[in-house]
């Protein structure tokens, strides 16, 4: 940027990586800069594929090579332009000036390493230290970023630690040498919220420590909030706006990051439309004429397709976009401010007919050991859930990892075998009936699932895959009539005809889903188990989906059983919340219930946990209104004895360590499984 | 009229079946772009497409040698009133036999060298005072054309450059043609480009498809073609075996044999490992164990008992029914085919064990769940979505196999278990030169074409096996 104060730590001006690929050169990385100054949060905000990470590899040249390159660019740091240094003197600066961390924990340490082996290597000085001496600096850092039983762990493999304990024991190494810079890239995107919350505490922790920089990269809005002090906005390998974390948040001057916080969904949305942006994130392989985001904002005019908008900016802030004059008013726009649409349903409808009945259901895994493969135990993956699901109603369950949410739903579907426990959908009871008369039941009742990219089958045409439900179950006679179905299946979800006669790999994740979600509909079901459906999609997709789901409850009326870990998604759309840890349900209520007033220790730390988009900004610490839970999630195969939650929970009593709690109703929605609540009830 | 009727053996029959099968495999890959996407990546590879010429032309071989007929029978017309029934000789000939007629029929009387005018082993004669003298006779075809005062070697010589002249010719009529259907590397906008352009892309390389290097891999054959067709009928160009056939035919009619074990066997294994091996891992629980339980105990037994077993039976069943074979070809057929099934038999169990694996795996996929929860049928999701998936495997195994195979024909007849003795096979000719090493001076000839052959082909196919592998593995392809 123009001010170039003297006090800058890095400096990044007008980077370029660009990579070869089959189908060309793409821009990844396309004239970015910025500055990080010392002590000083900077996060990178941006959707899949916009070139943060490269960004980042490149500052320390460590972009997969043949096929990426620096074009050109200056990276200053104290002094000096990383970009003109041999690979040898980069090695000084890695790790030891600037370290990175990075998103999955798992892939970057060395399996066949102890952890103390691996953090031995980039203990500064070492050669001139005793053993004794290196031991004690392990178990210092091990300490500093709160690893419990740190002596022990020295001795430990990456595969013995938990995703949370890796990703610390990587804070650890990076921190070894007492860097000036680190970079963390997507830190905690692969950890569950009560452990992301604990590795985000942990760095604001250090941060104020070591008076160290970060530069945080992450596509998470509430995480930026959270953490950063300045942010930096990209889109398709540019940066557009830069901006103090305080304005950011509060007026967001670039459209696209005006469209980003409108299409989160949370609960002031509710039963409103989520405000889309159209379409995904351009590939760039080509040369724009005019502005990146034209093509997906509502404000563009003909200036924006043909001309490039200028950086405009002011003292620190600045923004890439017309709108904008030099002093960062915005101009005369045509701004034809959208209508949010309403969405009609009303809230009301609480006493809805019930679609779905559980009752204590229970999925248990054998677990196999020896060569007689003896069962010596089980993983209770699902272990006694009850919950009903009224017509048209979505009802969510939440919880971590692991706790057995996937298998609750394949379970009800009867795509798993239950142990034990009953499924009573419409007044058949699922657990019964087996064979032929379940196949013809199950158009009643569909899936939609996570990964866009394993959900549907490669091999098939879209519209093959679409109309497989409709030739299964024989719904429509002639070909041509199922052709004509599928057709409109298609404009249904919002995807164009001719998808017809292609292959999955054609289309993006988002588009994937859509497909998937066209499948499940093509049999008219009543009832859909959402399993994540969005997680793997960019915010700005997820709310396409979020939008067309809305529009299909309202229209057919449909049921969901949505799977989620995500609460602003929950906040959004469930009627009611089903809290779940270790494959048991620990509260279930409305979601005003348990958003508003969440009464299990369990739920009150997960809600806590979840970063929340502040107006002000850099919330940092919590303070005491978090509830921050220690440790991690046991395995469902040795559930504690007692309340399964009693390990971390902070308010355990005795009791918690011996019984586990009974269902205690504290309103007319509104049950927990807590000891906290049994007494006041007994008495 | 015709003066021949076809004669189709069970294995021509089973290989014209593999044929079309190919074909219609062919016809769909082109359809689906999974499928023809490596096809594609393969074709412009040196290496590969140079093992394909190579193995198009015993594949050509052995197809010329599978369309079988009975030559009709000229009876004498003395008594006309007799009403005409045409009669057909017992002799059952290929296509290849008849273009090879006179390499057939010129038989000596027992060994001789590639070459050679003279036998390899001499005679008794009476010498010119009455008393008896050893000699070496001329052959009775070998060289026969020559006189005494012709050179050999300039007759050998004369007759290649015509062979050389005849490959020139082929190769300068392919160039033209390739020249006039294919298109450039650099060309993709404009495809009218003229000839003489093309001409010179060929020549210099300068085209996707490697088409020089395919042209000079395949003037190889071609000019061995040509050669046998100058020498042929006047030398035996390998030399003669102990009965005094020419070896070279032999070797050219082993080719069917070898491509039929191959091929055949692995149209055997395909049905049983496909079908088992997905039965046992979409299903598992007890059909896994039955199935899993039939192939453990089959792959512990030693697959070369079974064979053993097998054939020797068949050996007795053949003596005891001599009326259930017509001819000699029709018995020696019914082996091969015997031996391919039992081949099959045992080798079916590492690819199943191959699909078993990867149906467990692909059966926990998101679509096959959704599949499932649409009411889809057990036996539609298997051939819908897991087989499709599959196909690469499948087809992996299947060319890495064929040398395998072909290499178990040698050691089986070499025990004296494969094909019929009275069939040509490159196992047969070693089994046979098993005495000739031992002999003084050594007889070189048999074994040394029958390895020549064998390792062209073997060499071949495990060429083109890699570049298949190499295209078809999604895990390979990524690297
Ligand atoms: N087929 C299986 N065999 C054995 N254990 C299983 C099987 N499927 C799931 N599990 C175990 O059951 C537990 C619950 O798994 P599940 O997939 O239902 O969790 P989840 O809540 O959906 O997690 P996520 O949020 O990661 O999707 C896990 O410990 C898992 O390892
Ligand atoms: S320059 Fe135009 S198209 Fe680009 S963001 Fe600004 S208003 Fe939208
Ligand atoms: S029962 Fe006890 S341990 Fe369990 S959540 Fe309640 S207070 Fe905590
Ligand atoms: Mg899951």
């Amino acid at each position: 940027m123009e001010n170039q104060a003297n006090n800058n730590l890095l400096e990044v001006t007008a980077l370029k990586t660009w990579i070869d690929t089959e189908g060309g050169i793409i821009h990844a990385v396309d004239g970015v800069s910025f500055n990080i100054r010392p002590g000083e949060t900077l996060a990178i905000l941006g959707e899949s594929g916009c070139g943060k990470s490269l960004t980042a590899l490149s500052i320390l040249q460590l972009i997969p090579k043949p096929a990426g390159r620096i074009v050109s660019g200056k990276v200053m740091f104290s002094g000096e332009n990383l970009l003109e240094k041999s690979e040898q003197d980069m090695r000084e600066i890695r790790g030891r000036r600037i370290a990175m961390i990075f998103q999955e924990p798992q892939s970057s340490l060395n399996p066949v390493m102890t952890i103390g082996q691996q953090i031995k290597e980039v203990i500064p000085d070492r050669k001139n230290k005793s053993s004794v001496e290196i031991n004690k600096d392990i178990v210092g850092l091990l300490d500093s970023v709160g690893m419990s039983d740190s002596v022990r762990r020295i001795n430990e493999y990456p595969h013995q630690l938990s995703g949370g304990m890796k990703q610390r024991a990587m804070i650890a190494m990076a921190l070894a040498s007492k860097p000036d810079i680190l970079i963390a890239d997507e830190p905690t995107t692969a950890l569950d919220v009560t452990i992301q919350s604990q590795i985000l505490n942990l760095l604001a922790r250090l941060k104020k420590e070591n008076n160290m920089s970060i530069l945080l990269i992450t596509h998470d809005l509430g995480v930026v909030s959270q953490m950063a002090d300045r942010v930096i906005l990209m889109y398709a390998g540019e940066v557009v706006e830069d901006a103090d974390a305080v304005s950011f948040f509060d007026a967001p001057r670039h459209p696209y990051a005006q469209k980003l916080f409108l299409s989160i969904p949370d609960r002031s949305k509710r039963k409103k439309k989520l405000d889309i942006i159209p379409g995904i994130v351009p590939t760039y392989a080509g040369d724009y004429q005019g502005c990146r985001f034209s093509e997906r904002c509502d404000k563009a005019w003909d200036l924006c397709f043909q001309e490039r908008p200028q950086w405009r900016a002011q003292e620190k802030n600045g923004v890439r976009c017309h709108l904008y004059n030099n002093t960062l008013e915005p101009q005369e726009t045509s701004d034809k401010n959208i209508e949010q649409g309403l969405i009609t349903a009303d809230e009301k409808q609480d006493k809805a007919e019930t679609l779905l009945d559980v009752k204590q259901l229970k999925v248990h895994f054998p677990i196999h050991k020896g060569i007689f493969r003896r069962v010596v135990g089980h993983v209770k993956a699902v272990d006694g859930i009850s919950l009903k699901i009224g017509r048209g109603r979505t009802v969510a369950i939440v919880g971590e990892s692991g706790c057995g949410k996937t298998t609750a739903g394949k379970a009800i579907l009867q795509l798993i075998k239950p142990s034990s426990g009953e499924v009573i959908y419409d007044g058949a009871r699922l657990t019964k009936i087996t064979g032929e008369e379940l196949r013809q039941l199950r158009k009643n009742f569909q899936i939609i699932f996570q990964d866009p990219y394993a959900s549907l089958n490669p091999r098939m045409l879209v519209g093959e895959s679409i109309a497989e439900g409709l030739h299964a179950l024989k719904l429509e006679s002639s070909k041509a009539a199922i052709q004509t179905r599928v057709k409109k299946l298609l404009t249904q979800v919002g995807m164009p005809v001719d998808s017809y006669g292609r292959y999955p790999h054609e289309f993006s994740g988002g588009q994937r889903q859509r497909i998937s979600i066209a499948r499940a509909l093509a049999v008219s079901p009543d009832l859909i188990v959402c399993d994540e459906p969005t997680s793997a999609l960019d915010v700005s997709v997820q709310a396409q989906i979020l939008n067309l789901l809305n529009d299909l409850q309202n229209e057919l009326s449909l049921s969901y059983l949505f799977i989620t870990h995500d609460i602003s998604v929950v906040e959004y759309l469930a009627h009611e919340v089903a809290v779940m840890y270790l494959g048991r349900i620990v509260e279930f209520g409305t979601a005003a219930d348990i958003l508003d007033n969440p009464l299990h220790p369990y739920t009150q730390a997960l809600l806590s946990a979840v970063p929340v988009i502040s107006k002000t900004g850099n919330t940092g610490y919590k303070g005491d209104s978090q509830v921050l839970l220690a440790g991690d999630i046991p395995s469902p195969s040795k559930p504690p004895a007692g309340c399964h939650f009693h390990v971390r929970c902070p308010q355990a009593t005795e009791i918690c360590r011996q019984q586990y709690p009974a269902e205690t109703k504290t309103g007319d929605s509104h049950t927990v499984f807590c000891h906290l609540f049994e007494s006041d009830e007994q008495h | 009229m015709l003066d021949f009727t076809f004669k189709i053996l069970v294995t021509d029959a089973l290989l014209y079946l593999l044929v079309t099968a190919i074909i219609i495999f062919i016809v769909y890959a082109r359809k689906h772009e999974h499928l023809s996407a490596p096809w594609r990546q393969i074709k412009n590879k040196k290496l590969a497409m140079s093992a394909l010429v190579i193995l198009g032309f015993f594949v050509i071989t052995g197809f010329l040698d599978s369309v079988h007929i009975r030559q009709e029978i000229k009876i004498d017309n003395t008594s006309k009133n007799q009403q005409q029934v045409a009669q057909y000789s017992n002799e059952v000939l290929s296509l290849l036999d008849l273009l090879l007629t006179k390499m057939r029929q010129q038989t000596e009387k027992t060994y001789s060298a590639p070459f050679a005018i003279n036998s390899f082993t001499k005679e008794v004669a009476d010498g010119e005072q009455g008393k008896p003298v050893l000699y070496y006779p001329r052959l009775k075809y070998g060289g026969a054309h020559l006189q005494a005062q012709d050179s050999r070697i300039y007759d050998i010589g004369k007759r290649l450059l015509w062979a050389l002249f005849w490959t020139l010719s082929v190769l300068v009529f392919c160039i033209l043609l390739i020249a006039k259907i294919t298109d450039s590397k650099n060309n993709i906008e404009n495809k009218h480009i003229n000839i003489a352009t093309r001409l010179k892309n060929i020549i210099s390389g300068n085209t996707n498809t490697p088409w020089l290097t395919i042209l000079l891999v395949m003037s190889i054959p071609v000019f061995f073609i040509s050669s046998i067709a100058e020498l042929g009928p006047y030398y035996h160009i390998m030399g003669t075996d102990q009965v005094g056939n020419d070896v070279l035919y032999k070797s050219i009619k082993s080719i069917r044999t070898g491509l039929l074990i191959g091929t055949l066997t692995t149209l055997i294994i395909l049905p049983f490992a496909v079908v088992f091996g997905i039965t046992a891992g979409y299903f598992r629980g007890w059909v896994d164990d039955l199935i899993q339980y039939i192939y453990t105990t089959l792959s512990s037994i030693p697959s070369v008992l079974l064979i053993v077993a097998a054939i020797l039976s068949l050996q007795v069943y053949m003596t005891n029914n001599p009326e259930s074979f017509a001819t000699l070809i029709d018995r020696s057929d019914i082996r091969l085919l015997f031996l391919v099934m039992i081949l099959g038999v045992t080798s079916w169990t590492g690819l199943c064990r191959l699909l078993r694996a990867e149906t467990m795996k692909l059966r926990e996929l998101d679509y096959i769940q959704a599949a499932n929860s649409l009411g889809v049928r057990h036996r539609r999701i298997m051939s819908r979505h897991i087989f499709p998936n599959l196909m690469h495997i499948v087809l992996i195994t299947v060319v890495l196999d064929f040398s395998g195979l072909v290499l178990a024909e040698a050691v089986l007849s070499y025990i004296g278990v494969g094909v019929d003795p009275t069939m040509d096979s490159w196992g047969n000719m070693i089994n046979g030169a098993r005495l000739e090493m031992a002999r003084e001076p050594l007889v070189w000839w048999n074994l040394t074409a029958a390895f020549v052959f064998m390792f062209i082909l073997v060499l071949a196919a495990n060429i083109f096996s890699d570049a298949v592998r190499d295209a078809f593995d999604p895990r390979l392809r990524k690297a």
